[in-house]
Formats: structure tokens, C-alpha cells, sequence
């Protein structure tokens, strides 16, 4: 049975990754699970310089989710260019680097400081709906999402995934956008505006009123998408939102993700990307299916 | 061995201690071995809705019988679904989190206000000093007859029903009391309040702080506090409170 899949010239041992922001940068999860077993480890976002996120309340739960403003807190590249890739060069995984930033230098300055690293392939992050500046004012126009995977293409070495956002009318628009600013691959979905009342106390539930909505209650809206932009792009895909089941996984490469990460579920069950995996490896033995590469898009 | 462990634990006991709030006992594998005064476990519900764990405090460490004892308000759908959970049956769990109190050999205040009592307990036990504990309450009490085997209990209720009508640091005016070090864990304009009076009396203060947690193991920064200096792992003034908490000396941390 083949579980090796190709990300834009990447191979990974298998198509189960981590979802930015869930997983730090895998040292505290690595307590619980063998990060030798991920196709790869999606760090946290970091930036240019270290970020002290949003205030507190900063996580809440809702029903089959949950909704979060961390606000991209990270110790900035120096520190996670001195602990954080060594760490993870450790273990036989693939590392992908999740970049933030407040403008296109900062994100240029990021990508430039990681081109001579050993990463394995760069996510740029222009899809975060907590911060004010940068994070998702760059993912929700078409030009600005062309223009800044161009900026970026021209000072990174490793392939580039733009991690889109679903809080757009047509996301197969920011696709095409970064496809012709000359992106390597897509990942997608990051999380979705919302907003929790706490009605006992009449405020909100949390200190940035709105958050990121994350969970199993995204799911269909992650497969729908993933499955409009794999029809409208030629770029490799990772899927993303709300899988918390091999089921789940499976769903999103059929629609037409080529790998997936797992987010949320991580907080569910910190060993739920090993389960996954081994899942997926079920289901291919019970469809007598040899390479899991054919369930890509394989919807009918 | 790893120092966190993820378990099936089981239920041998369960009762409503008072209004609202339950006193659990669960046998573990190896948590309450490796547990210390001070530290928390979370708790994962059954019902798939609720995804995320819910950090509860160790209220007492049975290391000869592997056990733990929780003692937790219902505050919301998840506590409630463990208030309902009966003898024998199975929860998952991760834990022991966080670092837990420092002990020192100095006269103690041990003080807990509200559902902040319960991890005193453990701490009541194992501290070995003179310790004069302060339990403040809104109105009904729980576990205070427990404490009195560790050292003189004082009580503070909201409503007077009991002990000195007011705060802990109103029963500490009226009963004169005096120690060098304070252990305390409640809500935060009590911690706030020791802060100031621990300042004041030039004595150390160690608060046990709570917050909205996802991952429980200081991977997804939710639960932080701002701290005086920049913390070493997140190369800002932002501390975990699940990973570098939940105790903290007070002056490290801001509590305003």
C-alpha cells in the first residue's frame, strides 16, 4: 500500500499534517504522540518580529467546534529559527513553516530568514481573521493575494502554500489569484468568523468579540470548498476544517485534497493524527485500494 | 516515563458536597503517582458536541490507592455531564498539567475562596509548616471540616452565615493572623487583593490562576497571563497558564 504523496515536489510519508496554530511547534504534543508518524508538522505562525497576541478570553467552546483569537502570538524567527526547527529536525517528518505577518515586508523578511533553513515547504498565512493588520486583509482581495504570493515567490526557496480563507464570497477567486501570482499549492480552509455571547454575563465570549470558528461544525464548508477550488485551480491542495475522523480525512480527498491537516481535533484527542492515519490505512485495505493518491479528487 | 499521561480513569465515587458542586473520586493508572499539590487534569467529555478537555484541580493525591479526587462546580454543559457520570463508569483523562505549588518551610496562609478551596487541600496535607488556613465562601461551606486536621482553619462569608462576614483578608484583619508566605487560589480580585497585602507585608505570594483553555498542554496559547518579564518560551510577556502555571510567585505576573 503507497501513503506517500507528492506536495509540490515534497514527498511526505503520508497525507496527515498538522493544522497551523493547533500544534505549536509539536514539542508539547510529542509527550502524547510520535511525530515521526506525520506526513508533516505545520508549525504555528510566526513573523519577523515576536507577537503578543490578543487579550484574554482568547478560546471558547461552541457546539461541534470552537471559536479562538490567539491573535498569532509567536517569539518571532529569531527563536524559532534557534529552538524550534531544531526541535523538529529531530524526527523523520516534514517541516512546514507557517509565516505571519502585519505587511508584505514583514512577511518577506520572514520567508527570507527561513530560505536557507531545512524546511521543507513555507504556508503563508493570509487568511487570519484576529488581527488587525496583515493576517486576512491580504487573503480577501483577489489582486493583494496575487500580488503578495509574487512578492513572497521571489525571496523563498522552498515551495509556497497560501492558506486561504473562507471568509470570502468566492474562494476559488483567491485560488486562481495565487495560482497566477505563482504559488506552489493551496491549503484551505482557515477558520471562519463568529462570535459567542455569554448571555448570564451579557458579554462577549471573548476579549476580541470575534474569533476564528473551528471544529466538526466546518467540515461541509471545508469539503465544498476544497472540492470548488480542486475544479478551478491545477495546484496540489491540502484540506483543512474540521476533520476529526479518518472518515472525515478521507471526505476531504475525495473532494480533492491531495494531503489534509488536522486542527482542532488535536485538542480533542492529542494522538487523533496517528488514529487518523491508521484509519485512512483501513479504509484502503477495505476498498482494495493500493495508493491512497487515488482517492484525490475521486468524487464522482 | 513521560510526566503526562492520557488515561481511561474510572469513577469510585461521586457525591454533591453542596449545591452544585461535585466531589469525585477516580482511580488512574499512573496520574496520581506522578501528581503534585497544585496541579490540574483535564477531563474529556463524552458527548462529541463538546470537543474541548475541561481543566479541573487535584483536590487530593491518593498515591497507595492510585487515586485523584476532583472537586468541581457545574459551570456549564461539560461539568455537568461529569456531575451526572456514576460509580464505574469510564473517563478519559490527561493530566497531571501544569507545575503545581512550590513548598517552603515558612508559616503559611493557605487560602482558597470559592471553588479555588479544593486544590488547597492536597497542599494543607503535604505542607510542612505552620499553616493557618483561610477558606472564604460566598454562603454555604464544603471541605472545611477537612482542613481543620491540617492546621486552624478561618472561615469569611459573603453573607456572614458563618466566620467573619466579608473576605479572606477581612477574617485575616479580625483574627489578627500573621505568616510569611501565602498559597492561595480563587477569584481573581481576591488573588488581586493578596497581591497587595503580600506586598505590603514584604511576603512572598504564590496565586494559582485560572483561564479558558483548549489544548491543555501549552501548545495553543489560549490560556496566557501577562507576566513582568518576558517569559523564556514565548519570547514575549505572555505566560501559560497551563504550562508555567497554574501557580505563579504574584509579582510575576499581572493581575489587574
Amino acid at each position: 500500500m503507497n501513503l506517500n504523496v507528492n506536495l509540490a515536489g515534497v514527498t511526505l510519508k503520508n497525507p496527515v499534517m498538522t493544522a497551523s496554530g493547533t500544534f505549536g511547534s509539536g514539542e508539547e504534543f510529542s509527550e502524547f504522540v510520535d511525530l515521526n508518524a506525520l506526513g508533516a508538522v505545520v508549525t504555528k505562525g510566526v513573523a519577523n518580529v515576536p507577537w503578543e497576541g490578543n487579550p484574554t478570553p482568547r478560546v471558547a467552546e461552541v457546539y461541534g467546534g470552537m471559536l479562538n483569537a490567539i491573535g498569532l502570538q509567536n517569539p518571532g524567527i529569531d527563536l524559532f529559527i534557534k529552538r524550534d526547527i531544531p526541535f523538529l529536525k529531530k524526527f523523520d517528518t516534514k517541516i512546514i513553516v507557517n509565516v505571519c505577518g502585519k505587511s508584505t515586508a514583514d512577511y518577506c523578511e520572514t520567508v527570507e530568514r527561513l530560505s536557507d533553513e531545512p524546511v521543507d515547504l513555507l504556508e503563508i498565512n493570509i487568511s487570519c481573521p484576529n488581527v488587525k493588520e496583515g493576517g486576512i486583509a491580504f487573503g480577501q482581495d483577489a489582486k493583494h493575494v496575487e500580488a503578495i504570493t509574487k512578492e513572497i515567490k521571489k525571496y523563498s526557496k522552498q515551495p509556497v502554500i497560501m492558506k486561504l480563507s473562507p471568509n470570502v464570497t468566492d474562494i476559488t477567486e483567491m485560488a486562481k489569484a495565487a495560482e497566477a501570482g505563482g504559488a506552489d499549492a493551496l491549503s484551505l480552509i482557515n477558520t471562519l468568523t463568529g462570535m459567542k455571547i455569554d448571555i448570564q454575563k451579557r458579554r462577549f465570549a471573548l476579549a476580541n468579540k470575534t474569533g476564528g470558528l473551528s471544529g466538526p461544525a466546518i467540515h461541509p464548508i471545508a469539503v465544498r470548498m476544497v472540492y470548488q477550488t480542486a475544479q478551478a485551480v491545477n495546484l496540489p491542495i491540502i484540506g483543512m476544517g474540521g476533520i476529526l475522523t479518518a472518515e472525515d480525512a478521507i471526505e476531504m480527498m475525495l473532494a480533492g485534497a491531495c494531503a489534509v491537516s488536522v486542527g482542532t481535533a488535536n485538542f480533542h484527542n492529542p494522538m487523533i493524527t496517528k488514529e487518523i492515519t491508521e484509519g485512512i490505512k483501513a479504509y484502503l485495505r477495505e476498498q482494495n485500494i493500493s495508493d491512497v493518491n487515488d482517492l484525490v479528487g475521486a468524487v464522482q | 516515563m513521560p510526566e503526562k499521561r492520557m488515561e481511561k480513569a474510572t469513577i469510585v465515587r461521586k457525591e454533591e458536597i453542596s449545591s452544585g458542586i461535585f466531589d469525585m473520586r477516580i482511580q488512574t493508572e499512573e496520574i496520581a503517582q506522578l501528581a503534585k499539590a497544585g496541579q490540574f487534569v483535564a477531563l474529556y467529555c463524552a458527548d462529541g458536541s463538546r470537543l474541548l478537555p475541561r481543566p479541573i484541580s487535584i483536590c487530593e493525591i491518593d498515591r497507595q490507592e492510585s487515586c485523584i479526587r476532583l472537586v468541581f462546580r457545574v459551570a456549564g454543559r461539560g461539568t455537568e455531564e461529569f456531575s451526572r457520570m456514576q460509580k464505574g463508569e469510564k473517563i478519559d483523562i490527561m493530566g497531571p498539567l501544569g507545575n503545581g505549588f512550590p513548598q517552603k518551610e515558612q508559616d503559611a496562609f493557605v487560602i482558597g475562596g470559592g471553588i479555588g478551596i479544593p486544590p488547597m487541600l492536597e497542599l494543607a496535607k503535604q505542607l510542612k509548616a505552620k499553616k493557618q488556613i483561610v477558606l472564604g465562601y460566598r454562603d454555604k461551606l464544603f471541605l472545611q471540616e477537612e482542613f481543620q486536621q491540617y492546621g486552624d482553619v478561618f472561615v469569611a462569608t459573603e453573607d456572614g452565615s458563618s466566620g467573619t462576614k466579608g473576605n479572606v483578608l477581612d477574617a485575616i484583619a479580625e483574627n489578627q493572623l500573621k505568616a510569611d508566605v501565602i498559597y492561595a487560589c480563587g477569584p481573581l480580585p481576591m488573588l488581586r487583593a493578596l497581591k497587595q497585602y503580600a506586598a505590603e507585608n514584604g511576603i512572598t505570594c504564590y496565586v494559582s490562576l485560572e483561564e479558558r483553555m483548549a489544548c491543555g498542554i501549552g501548545a495553543c496559547l489560549g490560556c496566557v497571563c501577562k507576566s513582568k518579564e518576558t517569559d523564556a518560551h514565548t519570547n514575549v510577556k505572555n505566560k501559560r497558564i497551563c504550562k508555567e502555571g497554574p501557580v505563579f510567585e504574584a509579582g510575576e505576573v499581572d493581575l489587574s
